[in-house]
């Protein structure tokens, strides 16, 4: 059946059974394909998306459990203050490897952020550890999220 | 456009050195074309000139490089165009890269036909070549200028992609050089900056892929969208060999979205307008499979046929003095076993393969270490000539070997060439883990002699094991043997008066094996290492004691073991349950020494604290890749220690997902301290080596944490947990 669901702002309207994955629905239906799949069972994180500011795992994330929310991609995280940041400390601490799982990793650290000024390490490492990273950029992952909340503190 | 260049290139300024040709470029310009050794062995060889990799300066000055090494997120993309610049004088932004096409005619040979990227080869492989590139061509455009001007050549100079008359202020861009440079005749010899003169080398570069990779837009195999694509998912047989018995699709075809359902002998596909609808309709068919002769295999009954042909005699791999006779005379003799298991890569981007099959040609899209190897293994399965198989590679997510292969190319020929239009194949995570071409499980059977004062007289080894080599690259299995399996296992840095060393090639029943980061190092660093531990334990001596007094030989290993301890804080107390392990290797030709320290609790669980490691791999070119890739391989390692291990029942493997299939995560990531050594030798592996010496150094911390040895990876807690 169709469904409308706003996507970076967007209201996008798609044709498929309510049970399909929201993941599947943004990269495949909608060409969306910044946002991976790694698992299928929300075990690695590198489907991360936010709903209604809420990092989530688009693999396990039905289409009609969506309703009015809000969904935002790494296509658009630039557009918020705490992904902006992310982005520039990713960028300046060179996080990426392979990079496949790196959407996830910023969806996840820009929820992070955006919900906690200045995380400490316990902080980090209960809100990451959901994103699996093959190439093992766990070390820059957490100093580029202790760069992004420098630059909140300094930006006031 | 490559194909017009070779044809140009072969009957021009062929230079002496016949891994450098110059020639103008179609539509204006300088081209240089260049056959980078894809081992480093080779570079000397004398074989016929057969380009591989082009430097192509346009009249718009840009410089574009088009190399056989792909981008992985080991950093090439970055490091190898910092050797072209330095020599030509260029800044980095001025190189460009491309990955290379697959081309039959570059690659007949079949020793040159590996276009791969693997063995952590590209820096050692492109180290001379290309900086002999840029030198040449900075010459040839440096001759025209002076030519141009009318002065003498020794007048003028090089610098920042333009060629300067000091004496006059003249000034002339290399892209407005281009075109008269090509007819300068090739000078004969280049004389290499010195180190001391290097701008670029050395200096951390920022990588030039990262900005796609942190926005969405970098595009892997997975992402590509042909117009018209259609999403396709499979099931193979869960058994290696068995076949499909019968297939119900009814309900599968009744799931919306679900196109076509497409059976081979061993495969059942579902071809939907999206993932989703794919997915669904794979869970609703009900397909019978047919076992055939493996449906009883166990993880077990390999390694038993692994044992026994340890107790025999396999080809030798290195000899030194008469090792029984030593033996004989040894005041302490000690054995034992090691085992390693079957891995799976578990790349983060599943395996997937899109391809257009149209019946007179194929085009193919994916992220691979091999093109060529793709495009000849397709060609075969879609029934076409090579040159009709057009392959498009993309950014991959996560090689470490399993993307040398083409097996997953083939089957997505072999369904598309079902399937009206393009699709997209994608493995599920479970059909990604369950059918990998995995890292063999190795069997060793080791023993030393030592003398009264504990130091070592002869060390003996005797392992079996799948030969990849021999599969993937037959030419390169000679006489029982080849380069990746005995790699760590003999040339060692340690002295030993007295060494035999013997490989059994054994093919597990139903197991097909595969190249996986540190390849061979992967299980001979983890023995050698932990046996020497247990040789120094035996001598009741300190380990890095024990080890430093064998390297009069090797005075890179001793530098990087001091340097190791040192920063490690070796030898200070550690609080109870905690403990610090070494290991020490040359392979990849890099140095490298770790140290790890561990915490192992009442319940046997193990947390990897904290690992240092000192390496010396030659001329850093890029420190900042050098440290991500070491970090990168010491991760790698890690799950491999604490977690990686795939088993066969019933001829099936038990592990599916990342629940079943552990990958170490940021809350279990050891910090990690990198030094590095440095030296003007040339440039060694880095991308693999982390990988390989973790392991042991985890193990031997566990023996100083608990005083158990552990012979057998991944680690196994029950055997650590402590009477209660």
């Amino acid at each position: 059946m169709a469904f409308t669901v706003s996507i970076n702002g967007s209201p996008r309207s798609v044709d498929v059974d309510g049970d399909t994955p929201l993941l599947w629905v943004l990269r495949d239906v909608l060409g969306m394909t910044g946002t991976k799949f790694g698992c299928g069972m929300a075990l690695c994180g590198a489907c991360t998306v936010h709903i209604d500011g809420s990092p989530v795992r688009s693999c396990i994330t039905s289409i009609d459990s969506i309703g009015d929310s809000k969904v935002t991609t790494i296509e658009a995280i630039g557009a918020t203050p705490a992904g902006a940041k992310i982005q520039r400390a990713w960028l300046e601490h060179q996080v990426p490897q392979c990079g496949y799982c790196q959407s996830g990793q910023i969806m996840s650290a820009s929820a992070l952020l955006a919900g906690n000024a200045h995380p400490t390490d316990s902080d980090i490492d209960d809100a990451m550890s959901g994103n699996i990273c093959r190439c093992g950029t766990y070390a820059r992952v957490r100093e580029a999220i202790k760069l992004a909340a420098q630059a909140d503190g300094k930006a006031g | 456009m490559i194909d017009r260049i070779v044809s140009q290139a072969s009957d021009t300024n062929l230079s002496r050195r016949s891994f450098l040709a110059t020639s103008a470029a179609v539509g204006g310009g300088l081209v240089l074309s260049l056959s980078l050794p894809i081992d480093p062995s080779e570079a000397t060889s004398g074989e016929a000139f057969v380009p591989n990799a082009f430097i192509r300066i346009g009249t718009d000055g840009q410089v574009v490089l088009t190399m056989p090494y792909v981008e992985m997120g080991q950093g090439t993309y970055t490091s190898i165009p910092m050797l072209i610049a330095e020599e030509l004088e260029v800044s980095l932004e001025q190189v460009k890269l491309e990955h290379a096409p697959p081309n039959e005619k570059l690659y007949a040979n079949p020793l040159l036909g590996v276009q791969a990227t693997g063995n952590s080869n590209a820096m050692r492989g492109a180290w001379k070549p290309l900086r002999q590139a840029g030198a040449t061509a900075r010459i040839m455009l440096v001759e025209a200028a002076a030519k141009s001007w009318g002065v003498d050549v020794k007048t003028c100079l090089a610098q920042q992609g333009e060629v300067i008359h000091s004496a006059t202020g003249r000034k002339l861009k290399y892209g407005q050089l281009a075109a008269d440079a090509a007819k300068m005749p090739a000078p004969g010899s280049v004389v290499l900056k010195s180190p001391e003169e290097f701008k670029l080398i050395g200096t951390p570069a920022k990588r030039l892929d990262i900005a796609a990779k942190i926005n969405g837009t970098a595009q892997y195999g997975i992402d590509v969208r042909p117009p018209g694509v259609k999403f396709a998912t499979l099931a193979q047989s869960p058994v290696f060999g068995g076949k499909v018995r019968s297939v119900d699709d009814s309900a599968a075809k009744a799931v919306k979205g679900v196109r076509q359902i497409v059976r081979l002998d061993d495969v059942v596909a579902v071809v939907a307008d999206h993932m989703g609808a794919a997915k669904k309709g794979l869970a609703a068919l009900k397909i019978e499979w047919e076992d055939g002769q493996n449906g009883n295999v166990a993880t077990a009954d390999i390694a038993k046929e692994l044992e026994q042909a340890t107790s025999g005699s396999g080809a030798v791999a290195q000899n030194i003095g008469e090792s029984d006779k030593a033996m004989a005379g040894a005041a302490t003799k000690l054995e034992a076993i090691y085992q390693v298991p079957f891995l799976a890569h578990a790349t983060m981007e599943p395996m997937n393969c899109t391809v257009h099959f149209r019946g007179d040609e194929c085009e193919i899209w994916l992220g691979t270490q091999a093109i060529a190897r793709v495009q000849a293994f397709a060609a075969k399965a879609a029934g076409l000539a090579p040159e009709k198989v057009i392959v498009h590679n993309q950014l991959i997510g996560g090689g470490f070997g399993r993307r040398l292969e083409a097996d997953g190319a083939v089957r997505a020929v072999e369904i598309a060439k079902q399937v009206d239009g393009p699709v997209k194949v994608v493995w599920t995570r479970e059909e990604d883990i369950q059918h990998d071409l995995y890292r063999p499980y190795w069997f060793d059977r080791i023993s030393a002699g030592l003398d009264r004062q504990g130091r070592p007289i002869v060390w003996k080894n005797h392992f079996a094991g799948s030969s990849v080599v021999a599969r993937w690259l037959p030419p390169g299995f000679k006489d029982g043997l080849d380069p990746d399996s005995t790699e760590g296992a003999i040339n060692l840095v340690y002295d030993f008066p007295n060494l035999h060393v013997e490989y059994s090639r054994v093919e597990p029943k139903a197991v097909v094996t595969g190249f996986w980061r540190s390849v061979g190092p992967s299980h001979n660093v983890f023995v050698v290492e932990s046996f020497i531990d247990e040789m120094a334990a035996a001598a009741k001596q300190d380990p890095v004691a024990y080890r430093r007094a064998l390297l009069g030989n090797s005075p890179r290993a001793k530098a990087v073991l001091d340097l190791a301890a040192e920063k490690a804080g070796w030898g200070q107390p550690l609080p109870k349950g905690s403990g610090r392990g070494v290991s020490l290797q040359f392979v990849f030709g890099s140095y490298l020494a770790q140290i790890a320290e561990v915490e192992v609790s009442k319940d046997g669980a193990v947390r990897v604290r904290r690992v240092v490691c000192a390496m010396d791999c030659g001329t850093v070119v890029n420190p900042n890749t050098v440290e991500a890739q070491l970090v990168s391989g010491i991760i790698f390692g890690t799950t491999a220690a604490l977690y990686g291990e795939i088993t066969l029942k019933n001829g099936r493997v038990e592990q599916t997902n990342f629940d079943t299939y552990q990958i170490v995560r940021m809350n279990e990531a050891p910090a990690i301290e990198v030094h590095l050594v440095k030296n003007l030798e040339p440039p060694g592996g880095m991308g693999e080596t982390g990988t390989s010496g973790v392991v042991p150094a985890i193990a031997n911390a566990i023996f100083a944490a608990t005083g158990k040895r552990l012979r057998k990876m991944p680690v196994d807690a029950n055997a650590l947990k402590q009477p209660t």
